[in-house]
């Protein structure tokens, strides 16, 4: 009996290993040949650890092209549209929680009506009305699109969060006597902290990781950010940009990497699969 | 609300008119004009729609399935709670933390015909003598996309499956090993029959992504080699922003949502008949 379940799970780790090497595999690749010089990578010696790690790559995807250019968009675009974001989606969302409950149905139905239809309904009209606002080659106008993208589904997360503070907390503090003022900034807010903490980090990874719109929209190149200044490079690679791109792949994906960090931190605590049950 | 206001102005009225520009002839400048289903007679005729309408079906159904095989699975392996559980947990949401285009542009340089990873491994171990253009061959060209797509959401399908095995009480397993269930016997009497609500949330959800993918093929392929790859998302694209074909565009889009919801429809009409007569065995 001992012996059988020894047996299965070392088939568990061979298997579980199995899985890490293909899905984690590009993500190493992508890291490592962003450290390997130009030299080692014409050699086309297949490694993971480079030779002589560097940062050459950085120095030439950095200085060529319209990187930190396009850094600087999305990061704008991606600060901007997130604040604005929290702010109105964060009263109303209390709001929801707290006295209707027709709209909380209304806002599921379009979470759920924006994953049905295909995005290309909604640009064709958008791209219209933003043209005509003189808004659509705009940095402003991709900042407004965002902001719109992101409200139903920022609003869900904060419903969700709120509606499990109790009510009792609020009335507490108004028998305390606490002002509104008060009852706002230091009795809410700081409960709500993590909750608005992670919606503003799902905001602001989805519009830095944003494709399509910004694609459809952004038609001047010094305005493109960052996905689609890395896209235009697609068809022309070589080996003489495989280097620079690789570095400038593990840049995008810095915003990404640290919600990663994070949820290793969630997953620890188990946090993560609690949240997805509800 | 001013919230509900600006959801409405910016998304909930271009989606309307997105539906209504898909029975126009509208060109991007030219004035719209009503044409009623004609954009969808001249789809019957059209080769390229067919063919991209075919070529996302196979795209949607391999992937959906093979993620769904493959992330329960990769559950099942997690829900053993061997040592490092939760580092392999971790590790395998890599593909997450690239973003799509990044995906896209990884996933070119390994399979790059004079630099790429897999050329080079394939050769020095002689499963090839020359190089193979993966990503532009009309032989392997679909498989190495169905390959990047499944990569890619295998660890949301995981997730997802995993949290719902978290959710079956221990106790019912522990009875059935009582009750003499070996290892499939409780798999298929016990996991399968108290997952069914996620597995049906998750296959229903992820088919709509599939089905609507568009940023990492693209660039991943372009649709290429010769439309081969161009899902209908892509196809959309190409005849609203490249060829200004923008009421047929949106009758494409039209008709995706319709093949979708006729699929989602189906499948959760199955799902509801069956998890009813499993009640009426009990």
């Amino acid at each position: 009996m001992k012996q059988k379940t020894i047996f299965a799970d070392l088939a568990t780790h061979i298997g579980l290993l199995a899985y890490v090497s293909f899905l984690a595999f590009p993500l190493v690749w992508m890291v490592s040949t962003s450290f390997k010089s130009t030299g080692e990578l014409y050699s086309g010696a297949v490694t993971i650890i480079p030779q002589i790690p560097t940062l050459e790559q950085y120095k030439t995807a950095v200085t060529e092209g319209m990187l930190l250019r396009s850094i600087w968009n999305s990061f704008t675009v991606g600060v901007l549209s997130t604040v604005i974001t929290i702010a109105i989606a964060l009263p109303s969302a209390y709001a929801l929680s707290r006295f209707r409950s027709f709209m909380n149905r209304a806002v599921l139905g379009w979470i759920l009506v924006t994953q049905i239809f295909p995005v290309i309904l909604i640009i064709i009209p958008l791209y219209l009305i933003l043209r005509s606002l003189l808004l659509s080659d705009s940095l402003t106008g991709l900042g407004v699109v965002y902001i719109v993208w992101n409200l139903p589904f920022v609003l869900w997360m904060l419903h969700g969060y709120i509606r499990t503070v109790p009510v009792e907390l609020e009335e507490a503090a108004m028998i305390d006597g606490a002002s509104r003022w008060n009852l706002v900034f230091r009795v809410l807010l700081p409960v709500l902290l993590p909750a608005i903490a992670a919606s503003a980090i799902f905001a602001f990874i989805s519009t830095w990781n944003e494709f399509f719109f910004a694609l459809v929209f952004m038609k001047t190149p010094a305005l493109g950010t960052l996905p689609v200044e890395l896209a235009r490079y697609t068809g022309m690679e070589g080996i003489a940009r495989t280097g620079p791109l690789a570095a400038s792949s593990v840049i995008a994906s810095l915003p990404s990497l640290v919600l990663f960090a994070i949820m290793r931190k969630w997953f620890a605590g188990g946090l993560l699969a609690g949240s997805m049950k509800a | 609300m001013p919230v509900v206001l600006l959801v409405v102005i910016f998304s909930v009225l271009p989606l309307l008119r997105g539906i209504y520009l898909g029975f126009t002839d509208y060109r991007l400048g030219d004035p719209i004009t009503f044409n009623g289903l004609k954009n969808y007679g001249q789809m019957l005729q059209d080769d390229f729609f067919w063919r991209s309408f075919r070529v996302g079906i196979i795209w949607t159904v391999v992937v959906t399935s093979g993620q769904i095989m493959l992330g329960l699975g990769l559950a099942l392996l997690l829900e053993r709670r061997v040592r490092f559980s939760s580092l392999y947990s971790v590790l395998i949401l890599a593909p997450w933390a690239m973003p799509p285009i990044i995906r896209a542009i990884i996933w070119r340089q390994i399979y790059d015909v004079d630099a790429g990873v897999i050329n080079a491994t394939f050769q020095s171990l002689s499963f090839l003598d020359k190089p193979v253009n993966w990503l532009s061959s009309f032989e392997y060209a679909i498989p190495a996309v169905i390959i990047v797509g499944l990569w890619g959401e295998i660890p949301k399908a995981a997730v997802f499956l995993h949290a719902g095995l978290q959710s079956i009480p221990n106790d019912l397993y522990e009875a059935g090993q009582l009750d003499g269930a070996n290892a499939f016997q409780r798999f298929r009497h016990i996991t399968l029959p108290l997952l069914r609500p996620v597995l049906a949330g998750t296959i229903s959800l992820s088919f709509i992504w599939n089905f609507n993918m568009f940023g990492m093929v693209w660039v991943l392929t372009q649709g290429g080699p010769g439309g081969l790859t161009r899902l209908p998302m892509l196809a959309a694209y190409e005849e609203a922003f490249r060829y200004g074909y923008v009421g047929y565009a949106a009758a494409i889009g039209n008709v995706m949502v319709v093949l979708i919801s006729i699929a989602m429809f189906f499948y959760l009409r199955t799902q509801m008949r069956e998890s009813t007569a499993s009640e009426i065995v009990k």
